[in-house]
């Protein structure tokens, strides 16, 4: 888990404190060209492709870690 | 699968026509400096060029000029010419077909079978597949593919998602049949079009005719605005379609073919966006230097694009080689197509500027 939130901090060049609970869209550093970051990490860190439709589902820093996790 | 092979069809010659007036994303006004500075950074257009919409400048003209260009060098009859395919989203009418204009403007014979194929980004990998497929199977020794576009005028100037991006032109590709080559041309195809409304523009056509309410500018966010006659692009559905199947793509047409990497010269992707592009080929993983790159001159030209990046960076390679290349175009359907061929000591024509009010 700490592994990705390391990860995800990186992809969207988060300095902040992240928080599992937290709804990531919140973020002030949350924006399009940061979402791709995030799709290619989740691709590259855990083999996880998610399509938009299915993103949009996503909202918790806990909804992306399941996302990679539990397939 | 749509995977299949193409014997006896090779590539003689490639040209590239753009506009000759270019427009530069920093003159842009409706970012600050420093967001514009990241978005340049980010897709990497640094200038286009764009044809000014009045009807002067056509698609049809810029593949007037590839074509005329690249028979004169190839020394090719116009009456042994027996097909002639133009791919693109702005053709000159909404009827007759643009390929039947253009005959009669190249002159070529009426012996000449023309025709349109509607698609974009994946457009020169579509219409490789089917030109080559139809001289295979019939009597024609002599095609002409053109692809192009000047979608540039579907851009709204107040949305910076599509009016950063987009830029003109059109290209001329040279087909012959040949019985004596060995190598084949292959090809995959991929259709999503549950993704049709990623890239669309809604109205002008029978299913939301135009009226009073298409030329309305709506904002749809901050820095987008734009009406139903400009292009809508959705760039994280087109990016994660893009992401995730061009590998997919690349590796079915690879492994069913028992293409090794170690054997293409390069791999050719259509210049949508260099982020995109270069997280692409860290997954394909192919080194840089075998992945060209010209968006930062001429944006994102849909299907024109592979086709105008070998002219651009591959021009005296071509002319001097055998290159073996693997090239994917993706994007509006949403469509995918990959393809793996060779060029052998081709023609390839210096890039052709034509001018505005060209066809007054």
């Amino acid at each position: 888990m700490e592994k990705f939130i390391e990860k995800f901090a990186e992809a969207i060049e988060r300095e902040g404190e992240i928080r599992m609970e937290d709804e990531f869209r919140n973020y002030d550093e949350w924006n399009s060209l940061v979402y791709l970051a995030v799709v290619v990490m989740m691709d590259e860190e855990y083999d996880t492709q998610i399509e938009q439709s299915e993103f949009k589902k996503l909202r918790t820093v806990q909804d992306l870690y399941n996302a990679c996790t539990n397939k | 699968m749509a995977l299949f092979e193409i014997n006896n069809v090779i590539i003689q010659g490639i040209s590239a026509a753009v506009p000759s007036r270019k427009e530069f994303n920093r003159d842009f006004p409706g970012l600050k400096a420093e967001e514009l500075e990241k978005y340049i950074g980010t897709v990497g257009v640094v200038e286009r060029r764009c044809a000014i919409h009045d009807g002067t400048l056509c698609t049809s003209d810029l593949c007037y000029e590839a074509a005329e260009k690249l028979i004169e060098e190839l020394g090719w009859k116009k009456e042994d010419i027996g097909l002639l395919v133009f791919v693109s989203h702005t053709q000159d009418y909404k009827l007759p077909a643009t390929a039947c204009v253009l005959q009669h403007r190249l002159g070529l014979s009426k012996e000449t079978m023309a025709f349109d194929i509607p698609l974009g980004c994946s457009g020169f990998i579509y219409g490789l597949g089917v030109s080559s497929s139809v001289i295979s199977s019939s009597h024609i020794k002599k095609a002409l593919l053109l692809v192009g576009n000047t979608q540039s005028v579907y851009a709204s100037p107040e949305d910076r998602s599509t009016s950063l991006l987009f830029g003109d032109a059109g290209c001329c590709v040279a087909l012959e049949y040949d019985e004596t080559i060995s190598e084949s041309m292959k090809f995959h195809y991929q259709t999503d079009g549950g993704g049709f409304e990623s890239l669309i523009v809604p109205d002008g056509g029978c299913r939301h005719p135009f009226n009073e309410q298409s030329m309305v500018m709506e904002e749809f966010e901050e820095g987008i605005r734009r009406s139903r006659l400009h292009e809508k692009m959705d760039g994280g559905s087109v990016f994660t379609f893009a992401f995730f199947n061009v590998p997919k793509s690349l590796k079915s047409l690879m492994s069913y073919f028992d293409i090794r990497q170690e054997n293409i010269d390069f791999l050719l992707l259509h210049q949508a966006n260099k982020y995109m592009l270069e997280s692409i080929r860290k997954k394909v993983k192919f080194e840089g230097g075998k992945v060209p790159y010209n968006i930062d001159r001429f944006g994102n030209t849909s299907g024109a694009s592979i086709p105008l990046l070998m002219v651009t960076e591959l021009q005296d390679q071509l002319r001097t080689k055998k290159l073996r290349h693997l090239a994917c175009g993706f994007g509006v359907g949403l469509s995918l197509g990959s393809t793996c061929f060779s060029t052998d000591h081709i023609v390839v024509p210096d890039l052709i500027e034509v001018k505005q009010n060209y066809n007054r």
